[in-house]
């Protein structure tokens, strides 16, 4: 048997219906027989009726909804079509369902799940990453599995945490990766993985990036450079712990992230490395993200738009020879 | 008149209810609504706060915006009033009378609006942004429409639940109705179809904003019948008006009829907060009949109808200043909240707190 990265956040969200009856699935088309855009509820709705929900294209008023439920008792599981249309959502997360429990004691135990990131021909409304824009406000966790274990056992941990949790799941992953077998637990939220060990440089990434990031080491490997590659597994919150153990033993960073750059998850990391870590720099810490435009419709332009394997590879290069 | 005390002496249950209207106080009139007498109590509570609220903002002891209900209390007490225990409140920025009908304690309001750190927001918000979401009284965000859809997920969680009887009221303002949340907030309360009374309160004004530049359909209740909701309009200086229209709302809400909308006209007797002296309201629209003080109108009808004897108002007046002076005392009294003290943490999970350290 093997599983893909959309399989296992299909059957995630079925143990989750079947184990928990709080849990509910609220978003655009993913009832009936159709089962959502990238069918990552496909068959549920038969299978679990009046619990898989489809919604007008409101996504202000599904997660509105949805913070009410949850505050309420119950565990939604909100289906934005696309990450990018969270946007006109963003004042219920980021300030309603954000500011909850700070301000009334409540945690508000929603997970909104946001199909991320670039595939080819999607042009500017249809791949953005977000997880940069939700890790900046308070009260939310954003969670970013790179792979099919993670994206399947944490987004079981995120209907189980209190609190509200965005979950950026990477529709280039949802085909392309594959497994043997789902897991029966994984590592918990917060703790980074070591992805390959090495010694000369630490690249810390998350999501479809960390596969790019594998791909250079592979090939530094080749010749004759051993890269250590951190999955950070969530932005928010973030492992600087792991990220600085790593840099003690390699002496320098490359942080990666498919978001925009300006202000995003690298751009913290290398913050918190250098204010916590500055001596065991032997290098400056280096970042790449996606180019500050918005994200390209063709192909030769999108492929060149976000990092990749050879701009990676590129850029490791140079900063393993300062 | 039974029919008035055995009411009266049901609701005395509730937190923080006015003290029963009593044998003495029953006078020889009929009034025009059973809970008529009731819900003058709850207003002249509210308005006897938000007075004392106000000079307190003037004295320069309340740090923040005050922002009351003055003209606005009838449609309050009445989205109030009829709320039992198990149903959904989302007040708003007017809704002193209601929120006392509903259950909320005055120590509450005077809490927040001081600063104290036992009050239910302890510092971390202020003022009109209270409420205690475990009591089903949910606590507004200043983003106006986004309450909508959060009672109709509390309502859907009750329904998943299992629950039977309950429904949500959730208050608007003319202005905020223009906001894109409010719009899919009720629509989805249609999809949806759950137990829910909206009560949309015309002011005439958005802060300084009039109805002209608001909105340009012919009537705000046309909108009723194109989210799918029912409608109905009343007039907001009529107590007894406001009780039969919202109360009638609400049972319909409660035996499954499609969600409500009532609209609702007066005129804002204040400034939008007490920082503006909304000196943009026109003398033409202080004339209009829907500018007429609604707490006036329901006393002159009380004695018109001899409801009650003016030693029995009397003294409701001063039960009313007694109960705010306690709560504002008390208030004034505790400490407030302390930035090296306080619990700086956003989230509940206490393992996934990122730490910058
Ligand atoms: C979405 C949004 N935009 C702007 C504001 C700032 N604001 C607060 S109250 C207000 C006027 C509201 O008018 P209305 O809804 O008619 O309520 P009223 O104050 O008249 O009771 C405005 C513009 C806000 N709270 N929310
Ligand atoms: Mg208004």
């Amino acid at each position: 048997m093997s599983i893909t990265y959309l399989e296992a956040i299909r059957e995630a969200q079925a143990k989750l219906l079947r184990d928990d009856e709080r849990v509910f699935i609220y978003g655009q088309d993913v009832g009936g027989t159709f089962g959502g855009a990238f069918k990552a509820t496909k068959g549920l709705a038969k299978e679990f009726p009046g619990r898989v929900l489809n919604t007008p294209i409101s996504e202000d008023a599904m997660v509105g909804t949805a913070i009410g439920a949850a505050m309420h008792g119950m565990r939604p599981i909100v289906e934005m079509q696309f990450a990018d249309f969270s946007s006109t959502a963003l004042n219920q997360i980021l300030n309603n369902a954000g500011t909850h429990y700070w301000r009334t004691d409540v945690p508000i135990p929603i997970t909104v799940r946001l199909p991320s990131g670039g595939t080819k021909g999607s042009g500017p409304f249809h791949s953005q990453s977000m997880e940069s824009i939700y890790a900046h406000y308070p009260g939310l966790i954003v969670m970013t599995p790179a792979t099919v274990e993670d994206a399947y056992t944490m987004l079981i941990e995120a209907v189980a945490i209190d609190d509200p949790v965005i979950y950026c799941e990477h529709k280039y992953l949802y085909y392309h990766l594959k497994a043997e077998k789902l897991p029966t637990e994984g590592l918990p939220t917060g703790k980074a993985r070591i992805a390959r060990e090495g010694r000369d440089l630490t690249i810390a990434t998350y999501s479809a990036m960390l596969h790019e990031a594998l791909a250079v080491a592979e090939q530094l490997a080749t010749e004759g450079f051993e890269t250590e590659v951190i999955d950070l597994r969530s932005v928010k919150p973030l492992d600087t712990n792991t990220v600085l153990a790593s840099v003690a033993r390699t002496g320098r960073l490359l942080c990666v992230g498919e978001s925009f750059p300006w202000g995003s998850a690298t751009a913290e990391i290398i913050a918190r490395v250098t204010a916590e870590g500055f001596h065991l720099l032997d290098a400056a810490p280096q970042r790449m993200n996606a180019k500050d435009t918005p994200i390209p419709y063709h192909p030769n332009l999108w492929s060149v738009h976000r990092p990749n394997a050879k701009e990676i590879a590129r850029k490791a290069r140079a900063l393993l020879r300062e | 008149m039974l029919q008035t005390a055995q009411r009266t002496a049901k609701s005395k249950g509730k937190k923080g209810a006015p003290a029963s209207l009593g044998e003495a106080a029953v006078g020889k009139g009929a009034p025009p609504h059973d809970r008529f007498l009731e819900a003058f109590r709850w207003m002249l509570l509210a308005r006897t706060l938000e007075e004392k609220l106000v000079s307190l903002y003037r004295g320069g002891q309340i740090t923040g915006g005050v922002y009351i209900g003055k003209g606005q209390e009838a449609v309050s007490v009445a989205c109030g009033i009829f709320l039992e225990k198990g149903d959904i409140f989302a007040p708003l920025i007017r809704d002193q009378a209601g929120r006392s009908a509903f259950g909320e304690p005055l120590i509450d309001v005077t809490r927040t609006y001081l600063g104290s750190r036992l009050g239910p927001m302890r510092g971390r918000d202020g003022n009109i942004h209270r409420g205690r979401p475990r009591d089903n009284q949910l606590a507004m965000i200043s983003h106006l429409g986004a309450m909508v859809s959060v009672t109709v997920g509390a309502l859907m969680a009750k329904r998943f639940r299992g629950e039977k009887g309950f429904i949500g009221l959730s208050c608007i303002g003319e202005g905020g109705m223009q906001t894109g949340s409010f719009h899919e907030g009720m629509n989805i309360a249609a999809v949806e179809q759950v137990p829910l009374v909206v009560v949309a309160t015309n002011n005439h004004y958005a802060y300084s904003t009039p109805n002209d530049r608001e909105f340009a359909c012919h009537d705000l209740i046309d909108r009723a019948i194109g989210y799918g909701f029912e409608g109905y309009t009343v007039d907001g200086t009529d107590l007894a008006n406001c009780l039969d229209v919202i109360g009638g709302a609400v049972k319909r809400a409660r035996v499954g009829r499609p969600p409500q909308l009532v609209v609702a006209s007066i005129l804002r007797l204040s400034g939008h907060g007490e920082h503006d002296d909304a000196s943009y309201v026109t003398d033409e629209i202080k004339r209009e009949p829907f500018a007429r003080d609604c707490l006036k109108v329901t006393e002159h009808t009380i004695v018109d109808l001899k409801l009650v004897d003016t030693e029995t108002l009397a003294e409701w007046r001063r039960d009313a200043a007694t109960q705010v002076d306690v709560a504002i005392s008390t208030a004034q009294k505790e400490a407030a909240p302390e930035g090296d003290e306080e619990d700086w943490c956003a989230i509940s999970t206490r393992d996934l707190v990122d730490s910058l350290e």
